[in-house]
């Protein structure tokens, strides 16, 4: 059944087996509406998807004054390269990038040390207490993160037992980060459909959990855990009211997302637009790079803004 | 045999000798379990690793949202120690006429999000899903503004595409008709939908990828037996493409909801709320009760408002699921 369906959508000759059978595209009318919809639809995705992205390019190494003047011209007076150095060295945009950088590699890790041996108990030790700590996981999904705002940031500021501020300290983007019931979710039920088998035949030959999670779990894991890695890179490359709450009065620490609206106002457009571009380029290589994952995770991504 | 009657307590007949120890001895072993038993019974490994996870919900997740519930009812500045007040902060919010403004702003934004955005990558969708040649660039170029940083996106569309002079972007193509100038995020009748058309393009490229698989599953031998019997484009459209859908399409309807629910980035960084309000959501009125005067004077009434919001949306989602679940999965 599903080797049927993969060979349909590998077939792209073939036109039936879809929405639109043979004697469908056989028709003038139909293939003519279908068709220019089809069109119409490439037109407006290339105006509205590239558009914007490429006029960023653009406008980020085109002097401010053409751009000021007509944002749709195409470089009257040459090509100013020296927006994106201008951006990089005398903005500090290539400091932040750094913290940026920084930033999204302890939430990665954070994320996927949480998920990973969290969801192993959960679905491999399962412990006795595993159901009452995964329903209290489950729990969290119906809490959007973002009206936690308030308790989190007392607790940051002041929290309890500790007498140390974590305020203005990356700890305190990169722990709350991997509270993420969602990856745990995501992580437990692929560790789920793992053959059991392998896990009997392991314990049988005398490896501990130990050995069970790095010899067997993890590296039967890598799908997974690219698509979580993704997503958790790019959600804190993305970020934007938590760090801009917490590292408020540290500018040299924030990252890219909180520094570009605070020097909108005292940095000429073409080096802003410079500094966006370089602030949007990782994302967009990692998405034409990674774009199966980036694809299908995506389903999960926007269940994650949920 | 007298091995089994002691550890089973009940006189062992020869008919059932090993069920019996398996049955009676084993749930005894499990209430008095020894630490030695504990530790090779594979519960403390367990535990180390779940450590991790224990400690980091316990901690930005759990205590949290305890503190959320906590704060509400308290009236809290950070320096003095916190005094109890009831409801009295839900009753302040809601009294505020802010309140009402930013429940209104924020619906206003779902429904024009919804109507952009709900049916348009559906549209796509279907007609992407029938071209398998183009399909992938169809979809990356549909993807495209999804992987944008939103802060970049918002300060694209703002300082670009919105900016108000005659050469602003969109004025500038407007201009070649003589229309316009436009303020389009300075006047208060199109600061939303302007808002809302920012934050359609940069997320309908999500949904259409939800469609996109969502269509692959549908049982094509449907359209196949419809085409047998006759039916034509709209007719197996109609009559399969979108009932096949309706689980997935309810799906995305109740995730754009909450999602739309908790618009706070477009609002925050295109027009701080204005003008005269026009652009206050809920979460924005949050941040203001929370952050924006002086730090600590309103986390009672942000934590209330916080809750009513979390609240809302929980409650939502339940009974949306229930009133649906016949329909979806039928």
């Amino acid at each position: 059944m599903i080797s049927l369906r993969l060979r349909r959508v590998d077939a792209p000759e073939d036109p039936t087996g879809g929405l639109l059978s043979y004697t469908d595209w056989a028709r003038r009318d139909i293939k003519l509406l279908f068709g220019s919809a089809q069109a119409l639809l490439l037109v407006l995705l290339v105006l509205i998807g590239l558009g914007p992205v490429v006029w960023l390019a653009k406008g980020a190494v085109t002097p401010t004054i053409d751009t000021l003047r007509n944002p749709l011209a195409l470089f009257p007076h040459g090509v100013a390269w020296s927006n994106l150095s201008d951006a990089w060295s005398k903005v500090n945009v290539g400091r932040y990038f750094w913290n940026t950088i920084v930033l999204a590699l302890g939430s990665w890790l954070c994320q996927i040390v949480v998920a990973t041996t969290g969801a192993f108990v959960l679905s491999v030790l399962r412990p006795r207490w595993g159901r009452f700590v995964n329903g209290l996981l489950l729990g969290t999904l119906f809490v959007p993160v973002v009206v936690l705002i308030v308790p989190l940031y007392i607790e940051v500021v002041h929290p309890p037992l500790i007498h140390h501020s974590f305020a203005e300290s990356y700890w305190a983007i990169w722990l709350p980060a991997g509270a993420s019931a969602f990856n745990v979710v995501l992580m437990k039920r692929f560790f789920d459909n793992l053959p059991q088998e392998l896990f009997e035949a392991a314990r049988i030959d005398g490896a501990g959990p130990v050995r069970l999670f790095f010899s067997i779990v993890l590296p039967l894991s890598k799908p997974i855990l690219g698509v979580v890695s993704i997503f958790a890179i790019l959600a804190e490359w993305r970020n934007f009211l938590w760090p801009f709450l917490v590292l408020t009065n540290s500018p040299d620490r924030q990252p890219l997302s909180v520094r570009l609206p605070a020097i909108q106002a005292q940095t000429q457009l073409g080096v802003l637009l410079a500094s966006m571009l370089i602030a949007a380029l990782v994302p967009i290589l990692g998405f034409l790079i990674f774009q199966r994952s980036f694809l299908r995770g995506s389903g999960f991504g926007g269940a994650l803004k949920g | 045999m007298d091995d089994l009657d002691v550890i089973s307590g009940e006189p062992a007949t020869a008919s059932e000798p090993v069920a019996v120890v398996g049955a009676v001895a084993e749930p005894r072993r499990r209430d008095r379990r020894s630490p030695f038993e504990w530790v090779r019974g594979g519960d403390l490994a367990a535990l180390a690793f779940a450590l991790p996870m224990l400690v980091i919900f316990a901690a930005f997740s759990w205590y949290p949202i305890t503190r959320l519930v906590v704060l509400s009812v308290q009236h809290t500045n950070l320096v003095d120690p916190p005094t109890w007040v009831g409801l009295q902060n839900f009753r302040e919010v809601i009294a505020d006429p802010l309140f009402a403004t930013a429940v209104r702003n924020t619906a206003y934004f779902a429904a024009l999000a919804l109507l952009f955005g709900y049916p348009i990558p559906l549209i796509a969708a279907v007609l992407i899903s029938e071209s398998r040649r183009f399909r992938g660039i169809y979809s990356a170029l549909a993807y495209l503004p999804v992987v944008i940083p939103p802060v970049v996106g918002v300060m694209l569309w703002k300082y670009v595409f919105y900016e108000p002079s005659s050469v602003g972007l969109f004025n500038t193509v407007l201009g070649w008709f003589h229309l316009g100038p436009y303020g389009w995020l300075q006047s208060p009748g199109t600061a939303m939908p302007a808002l809302v058309v920012e934050s359609t393009w940069a997320n309908a490229g999500a949904t259409v990828i939800i469609y996109l698989a969502a269509l692959t599953a549908v049982d094509t031998d449907l359209y196949d037996a419809a085409s047998v019997d006759g039916a034509g484009l709209w007719h197996k459209i109609w009559h399969i493409t979108l009932p096949q859908l309706r689980g997935v399409l309810l799906v995305t309807l109740i995730l754009q909801i909450i999602g739309t629910a908790q618009v706070f980035l477009e609002p925050y960084l295109f027009t701080s709320g204005g003008p005269a309000n026009a652009t206050l959501t809920v979460l924005l009125l949050v941040y203001q009760y929370a952050f924006g005067n002086s730090v600590g004077v309103g986390f009672g009434d942000a934590a209330a408002l916080s809750l009513m919001l979390a609240a809302f949306l929980a409650v939502f989602s339940v009974v949306f699921m229930r009133a649906t679940r016949s329909w979806s999965t039928k």
